[in-house]
């Protein structure tokens, strides 16, 4: 019989929560996954392997009323072991009995509570098996220049809490983010994921990347910097709206004056009225729970036609600034963002354009003024420059400075009328999961600097 | 016996080449108190073994927590699986000598030990650090910040390698918001986390904090209600050693990675203007730029006396009189390009396999004194702590924003500069390198957060760095 993480999760919340004492409480986070890796270059092997990593999340809260809480997080890695996870549980906890007494009051810490439904979700995949999938990543290539990073295997996410709160989400997943070159170094990024390979479908993937590839090898032209008609395809636009993620739209940032959404709420700048930001997870392909077991409406509109509707707000910016809160993750940060379509036709792109830029990807974005919104970056990939609706050529790599209330703002010509979802690939610490669906957009002004 | 010796013991397999354990345990307290309040009291606990085989010429790897015989045996044919799949198509063969046997221990030395020190007495010092740099109504917002981790390495190989390593570091920062209308600026103590070392308590209880407390709040309030936005034109630039760190971090040591050059980063953060060309040939800058791949010095944040491969580390040039002589390449990455490189080979922690990093990477002092540099300027811009960066994927367009800035005119720091920003080309950039600062004038930085890699990982570096002048910079303000 396999193991169950499920039953695993719920064994370990069960035993410890037994041994709470009088005023201790408990939540409990697992994450984790059991991953392969495999990281090509030059469709090569540089590097494979296996990780299997799971990390137990608590936070232990001394007290008994709100606004008079003691609290500490933690996290330890789990080996599975249940007496030896348990051990480390316990060794920890009695470390915080003693500590906790002395420490100052939080306020704004919350109790458990068990108010939420439990949530269960349990979803299988067919990912190819550990000992074939370097060959099949591989031979669709044909012996082209390829650098990619395939990411496959289980996922997981528990929380329970000692007022009997419990949610589940288990996935089985993979994803091959790659880039293909051109022989003058120009590449086109791609990428195949989800949770069922299909090798009709890679194969297909990696044929129209080739073919692709032969509109980079026309020689680029260096672009000067200044203002230019653009297109933002649906990736290039992710970037823009995973930049609002750090602290976009958090309300604690707009508070403290962090967040240029400020000058939302005060009504002094607005977005494009086209422009609408929505949580939405319906597609289920994150967890609807936070932390503390809250769960997130399934859909949220946070910024409608241009105007701020709501913000992500947790528990303890709930508390601080006396507010409800929506089930925000410790962050406030978007964890299901989707930009709604417009009407603009992909075989009307080229011609809206006109003169242009037309840029498939954007890289390292970074805030160069944050509490004003203005956001710095770079093209990269397949970006090319339009003359009169016609591909000319690919550019040199171009910096923009340009602030959201322009890109989101008063640019906006026109959202396009299909979206595409382009998944979280990161895997800092342990394998992230989610994505951003956008559609693509056309701006009258971007503004380059280098 | 050691779990690992005992494991090692037990396996008989001869198709695996070499096989080696990497145990981390990594303990990890940080604090934040926000507006007098506490916001993050915080522990990380992580413990876990790398597994790495090598079979046919090609590692494979395999990361787990389960820390028993059955747990490593299973890791070892993970490893061994993945391996032997990959061998096929390896971009590289490898050897055992690629893992050389390695007996040296380490420990990091700190003046106050992190053990000295209770949660509840750091908390009573943060807030007070908190109350006291609301100096003002016009400060919205203080916080201050610590992180210690105490981290301990293990490395245990097939060929005879029985190393350790014990690391003691700490990052603090403090921070003050003012607001002026619609005006509104940050000051921290050394830009995003910059104060971070190897050692103890020694480098946040200093003799100065206080007085750093309230220069921090000072300067907010005066960047939000008395200070110029930052002139748009070209002028010269002096930075000081708290931006000059990313400076560095960005424009020299990513683009001399010898894997970036070799293209194994280039789905991910990129590749490099730099090619395995260049090295001997490339004037990288200014004839007064020396610059050093260096882990030898006790407190600076990536020190170590050996990589994650069991290679010793030692301090080597990597630009020598401006001109480029050494790439950032491990053992692995010098044998496929062909090139001297530096022992810097690491992973994250133990969940992620070794691959090319910075560890300190250093501009030597040079022969002017702070004030000789000044008065050299007619007309330019002094700027510290860094808060916005952003570098193309070959690591040439950069655009800097720090926190605080001077006017200089007529060789004299004059109008408190707010936003202020600069950009540029790397070589270029480096080439207007004019004066570089005397050894007064160097400052110890470092960061906990350099990321790069697939799987992606999040690796500490150190720089140190002297206070710089640079001529014919494009600068620029915010966006108010």
């Amino acid at each position: 019989m396999s193991f169950s993480f499920k039953s695993y999760f719920q064994k370990l919340s069960s035993a410890i929560f037994s041994e709470l004492q009088k005023g201790e409480h408990l939540f409990l986070n697992l994450s984790g996954d059991d991953s392969q890796f495999v990281r090509l270059n030059s469709s090569k092997v540089r590097q494979s392997g296996v990780v299997e990593n799971y990390f137990l999340d608590f936070t232990f809260v001394l007290g008994e009323k709100e606004g008079e809480l003691r609290k500490v997080t933690a996290q330890i890695t789990l080996s599975m072991n249940e007496e030896h996870d348990l051990a480390s549980l316990r060794e920890w906890i009695n470390q915080f009995r003693k500590e906790l007494p002395f420490v100052p009051v939080d306020p704004y810490a919350v109790l458990p509570k068990n108010k939420t439904e439990a949530s269960n979700h349990e979803s299988s995949g067919k990912i190819l098996a550990r000992d074939e999938a370097t060959e099949k990543l591989i031979e669709a290539w044909n012996g082209k220049d390829v650098a990619g990073f395939y990411a496959a295997g289980l996922v997981v996410r528990g929380m329970s809490n000692s007022a009997g709160l419990f949610h589940w989400f288990k996935g089985e997943s993979f994803s091959f983010d790659f880039s293909i070159y051109t022989s003058s170094q120009k590449a086109l990024k791609g990428g195949y994921s989800g949770a069922s390979w299909n090798p009709e479908n890679y194969s297909q993937i990696a044929k129209d990347s080739i073919q692709k590839l032969e509109a980079l090898e026309k020689q680029s032209i260096k672009i000067k910097p200044g203002d230019y008609r653009v297109y933002l395809a649906p990736a290039a636009l992710s970037d823009v709206i995973e930049q609002l993620s750090y602290g976009g739209l958090s309300e604690l940032a707009i508070r403290q004056n962090k967040s240029a959404m400020r000058f939302l709420r005060s009504s002094e700048k607005k977005l494009s009225d086209q422009f609408t930001l929505i949580e939405d997870f319906s597609e289920g392909l994150v967890p609807r729970f936070n932390e503390e077991g809250d769960l997130s409406p399934e859909k949220s509109v946070l910024v409608q036609n241009g105007e701020l509707k709501t913000t992500l707000i947790n528990s303890r910016s709930a508390k601080e600034f006396n507010l409800i809160p929506n089930g925000a993750n410790g962050e406030e940060s978007l964890r299901s963002p989707v930009v709604l379509p417009g009407s603009l036709k992909e075989s009307e792109i080229l011609a809206k354009l006109g003169t242009g830029l037309y840029l498939s990807n954007l890289h390292y974005l970074n805030w160069s003024d944050e509490v004003n919104g203005r956001i710095t970056g770079m093209t990269r990939y397949a970006c090319f420059w339009v003359e009169n609706g016609k591909i000319i050529c690919p550019i040199e790599n171009l910096r923009f400075d340009e602030t959201i209330f322009d890109l989101l703002g008063i640019s906006v010509v026109e959202f396009t009328d299909f979206d595409e979802y382009s998944p979280v690939t990161s895997t800092y610490y342990q394998r992230q999961i989610g994505g951003v669906r956008t559609p693509g957009v056309l701006l009258s002004k971007m503004s380059f600097t280098l | 016996m050691s779990l690992f010796q005992k494991v090692l013991s037990q396996v008989s397999d001869s198709s695996i080449e070499w096989m080696g354990f990497r145990q981390v345990r990594e303990v990890t307290k940080t604090y934040y108190v926000r507006d007098g309040l506490p916001e993050a009291n915080d522990r990380n606990d992580t413990h876990g073994v790398m597994v790495e085989v090598l079979v046919n010429g090609q590692f494979g790897y395999a990361a787990t927590a389960r820390l028993t015989e059955e747990g490593l045996h299973q890791a070892i044919q993970s490893a061994k699986t993945q391996a032997l799949a990959a061998s096929k198509y390896s971009v590289h063969k490898f050897t055992s000598a690629h893992r050389p046997k390695i007996t040296t221990q380490y420990q990091s030395t700190s003046q106050k030990s992190l053990s000295s020190l209770s949660a509840n007495d750091l908390l009573d010092e943060m807030v007070k650090i908190s109350n006291k740099l609301k100096i003002s109504d016009k400060i919205i917002k203080t916080g201050a910040f610590v992180r210690t981790v105490e981290m301990d390495m293990h490395f245990v190989s097939s060929n005879g390698s029985d190393a350790s390593q014990k690391f003691s570091l700490i990052t603090s920062d403090f921070d003050a918001t003012a607001k002026n209308g619609n005006i509104v600026q940050t000051r921290t103590n050394s830009g995003l986390r910059g104060s971070s070392h190897q050692g103890g308590w020694e480098f946040f209880l200093k003799d100065d904090l206080w007085n750093r407390v309230n220069l921090v709040a000072e300067q907010a309030i005066e960047l939000a209600f008395d200070s110029v936005e930052c002139p748009s034109d070209t002028r010269d630039l002096i930075l000081k050693p708290d931006q000059m760190m990313l400076q560095i971090h960005e424009s020299i040591g990513h683009p001399l990675e010898l894997d970036r050059i070799l293209g194994d980063e280039r789905n991910y953060a990129g590749w490099s203007f730099v090619n395995q060309k260049d090295f001997g040939k490339l004037q990288y800058g200014s004839p007064i730029m020396n610059v050093t791949f260096d882990p030898t010095p006790k407190t600076e944040f990536a020190s170590y006396a050996f990589d994650d491969t069991g290679v010793p580390s030692t301090r080597e040039y990597l630009i020598k009189d401006g001109l480029l002589v050494r790439g950032l390449g491990g053992v692995e990455s010098q044998l496929r390009s062909k090139l001297d490189g530096v022992a810097n080979m690491r992973a994250s922690s133990w969940n992620r396999a070794p691959i090319d990093r910075m560890a300190n990477i250093n501009l030597e002092a040079g022969t002017s004194s702070f004030e000789d540099m000044l008065s050299g300027v007619q007309s330019g811009v002094m700027m510290e702590s860094n808060r916005s960066w952003s570098i193309d994927d070959f690591r040439n367009k950069f655009q800097f924003g720090c926190e605080y800035g001077k006017l200089i005119e007529n060789g004299k720091l004059t109008k408190t500069v707010r936003n202020p920003n600069y950009r540029g080309i790397t070589v270029p950039f480096w080439t207007n390198l004019k004066k570089v600062g005397n050894a007064a004038t160097m400052g110890e930085y470092g960061t906990p957060y350099c990321g790069k890699g697939e799987p992606n990982q999040i690796i500490r570096v150190g720089h140190t760095s002297p206070i710089c002048l640079f001529e014919n910079i494009e600068v620029f303000g915010g966006a108010e």
